[in-house]
């Protein structure tokens, strides 16, 4: 592999254009791009990708690859790591960006581990070292209860982004940038495996990774009827409801609404937590929220550790006033 | 006959309270606090569940693999307790928690000593790395496919069936054996083993290799290295809400989310 001071950044897609954790890669990509000198360079992969192709020069990218042909229309962890090490080995890059994404969390280790190396998952920020120029990889481990600085000897440096920790890029139509059509002649009868089909679940309410405003409840909650409640607050600010583990495993609530590490991870605006008293496992879950409030009887509960704003109090009786003042107030604006 | 394997790895417990965590900076791992026990990580219970779950419905040899530098006899034992066959410990000074590449060869080198085997599960991600690569590299180093985050995995006749949580629902994937499959919490929380169970897993086989005994050379390690490790701050103020009553300060943190821009 020829090594060349390239970053390439693996581009997502939704609906033929770039997804949003695409343009927080390019944002990152550019940023250590100009501190390093290096090209910024981005792969696409799956089928009518040109108006992708176009929208990644107007973010900056130097230079894009596509990858294209009708058969990675729809992902295939197995297709699109044998394309995505295509265009490795293709451009030589000394740093592969992924995003913390479905696809990314297949597809960075399996790149990884092709070229003997590990990649650095779920990282929050990058830098090049001054002195090594070598990419500094922070990213939490513990279940975020510590931050380590991950390097890597060898090329390519590869790093999964955890989503909204980058600022995305920002788009200039007077960019100008080169496209490149990467020969893609991998054939889906050489698969092992096989797509039997995709189902789409509707979500019912707002999805908890999207959502603004989190109502989380945890042990002190008590019952089923009591998440329903935790229902009505969310729905006065269209938020979504989540849980800790420990009501998930007594059934109060589904297992997908399980927040933490061992669960879903959340960056709402607004976290309301109420009746948890704060496992590690659980703050892991919101830590990139901008506001957090804790609802708690216990003063000493640790997750006024990880709040903002906190009221001490039973919430049988907060909740019931919090959501009758929150219906007035909403109406009013 | 079908073999199963499970890859289990055995770590801090992650529910342990906050303020027993320390790291060893020099180290760049946690210190392992002698109040709470380490504990079998969440998701490769789910994996073991899901072997469970096949073994339920066809004649199946379940064996469990953990790897680690000191593995509490009592901790790793417990999928026996809960209907694994067999147990394999990979004990060595060499293993390290945070070393991905090492620990995929490792289970790799373990995995072909074993035999034969038809699926390898593990769970999606380790509680204490975080980092979700090593299903994907045993697979890598095999030669098989991976599928992950799975929170269904069927087994018919020589092939798989499996449900992959996507964002916006599940693929249904079909692949040949041998295969990895990584689970997510979906795939079901582990069965509580009864009081019999545990007589019976003493008498279970169970072997311990070290680095050695499966081929790894002891100077082997991937390019990966932490070149520091700091406890996470939280240092987040805390503005207790101090109004007469329940009512006030509701109305308080009303004003406080207005002015954040909740609403």
């Amino acid at each position: 592999m020829t090594e060349n001071k390239t970053i390439l950044v693996f581009g997502e897609t939704t609906g033929g254009r770039l997804s949003p954790s695409t343009y927080e890669l390019l944002g990152a990509g550019r940023s250590l791009a100009k501190a390093s000198g290096h090209e910024l360079a981005a792969v696409l992969i799956g089928s009518e990708l040109q108006p992708a192709a176009q929208e990644a020069v107007s973010l900056g990218v130097d230079l894009v690859y596509r990858v294209e042909n009708s058969s990675l229309k729809d992902y295939s962890a197995e297709l699109y790591l044998a394309a995505l090490e295509k265009a490795v080995i293709h451009t030589g890059p000394e740093i592969v960006l992924l995003s913390q994404t479905a696809a990314g969390k297949d597809l960075a280790p399996g790149l990884a581990f092709r070229f003997n190396t590990s990649a650095a998952m779920d990282c929050t920020a990058l830098e090049i070292d001054p002195a090594s120029r070598r990419l500094l990889m922070t990213r939490p481990v513990y279940g975020g209860n510590a931050q380590a600085v991950q390097v890597c000897s060898t090329n390519p440096q590869i790093a999964a982004l955890r989503r909204k920790s980058f600022v995305p890029a920002s788009p200039e139509s007077s960019r100008q940038g080169k496209v490149v059509q990467i020969d893609y002649a991998f054939s889906p009868e050489d698969c092992k495996t096989r797509l039997v089909e995709h189902r789409v679940e509707p979500a019912t309410g707002v999805k908890l990774e999207d959502a603004r405003v989190v109502v989380a409840g945890g042990r002190g909650i008590g019952s089923a009827e009591g998440f329903k409640q935790l229902e009505e607050l969310a729905g006065i600010l269209n938020g979504a409801v989540g849980a800790t583990r420990p009501p998930c495993d007594r059934g109060w609530i589904a297992d997908t609404r399980q927040i933490g590490l061992t669960g879903k991870i959340v960056s709402p605006d607004l976290y309301l937590a109420i009746g948890i008293s704060g496992a590690s496992q659980h703050l892991s879950g919101f830590s990139g929220a901008k506001m957090v409030v804790a609802i708690n009887k216990d003063p000493e509960a640790n997750i006024f550790r990880a709040a903002h704003y906190g009221i001490k109090g039973d919430w049988k009786i907060v909740a019931p006033l919090l959501s009758a003042a929150l219906k007035k107030a909403v109406n009013k604006t | 006959m079908k073999n199963i394997m499970v890859c289990m790895k055995q770590v801090l417990d992650p529910e342990a309270p906050l303020s027993l965590f320390k790291i060893d900076a020099a180290a760049k791992q946690a210190v392992l606090p002698k109040a709470t026990p380490p504990v079998l990580s969440p998701f490769d219970e789910n994996a073991l569940e899901a072997a469970l779950k096949i073994k339920d419905t066809q004649p199946a040899t379940v064996s469990v693999i953990s790897l680690g530098k000191k593995l509490v006899r009592t901790v790793v034992k417990a999928p026996l307790a809960a209907g694994a066959d067999q147990l394999f410990l990979l004990e060595d000074e060499i293993f390290s928690d945070f070393d991905s590449c090492l620990t995929a060869a490792s289970l790799a080198a373990a995995i072909r000593k074993i035999g034969a085997f038809d699926l390898i599960l593990c769970g999606i991600q380790a509680a204490d790395t975080n980092a979700g690569q090593v299903g994907t590299g045993i697979a890598c180093l095999l030669g098989i496919p991976c599928i992950t985050c799975a929170r269904k995995v069927e087994l018919n006749g020589d092939r798989i069936r499996v449900e992959k949580i996507m964002p916006d629902g599940f693929d249904v994937i079909d692949s040949a054996l041998p295969a990895v499959v990584t689970t997510s919490y979906e795939a079901g929380t582990l069965r509580e083993p009864g009081v019999e169970a545990f007589m019976s897993a003493n008498k279970k086989p169970l072997t311990v290799w070290n680095a050695q005994q499966i081929g790894m050379d002891k100077s082997r390690s991937g390019p990966a290295a932490f070149l520091k490790m700091e406890q996470t701050a939280h240092n987040i103020k805390c503005e207790m809400l101090e109004g007469a009553g329940p009512a006030e300060q509701t109305l308080q943190l009303v004003g406080k989310m207005k002015d954040a821009g909740v609403f």
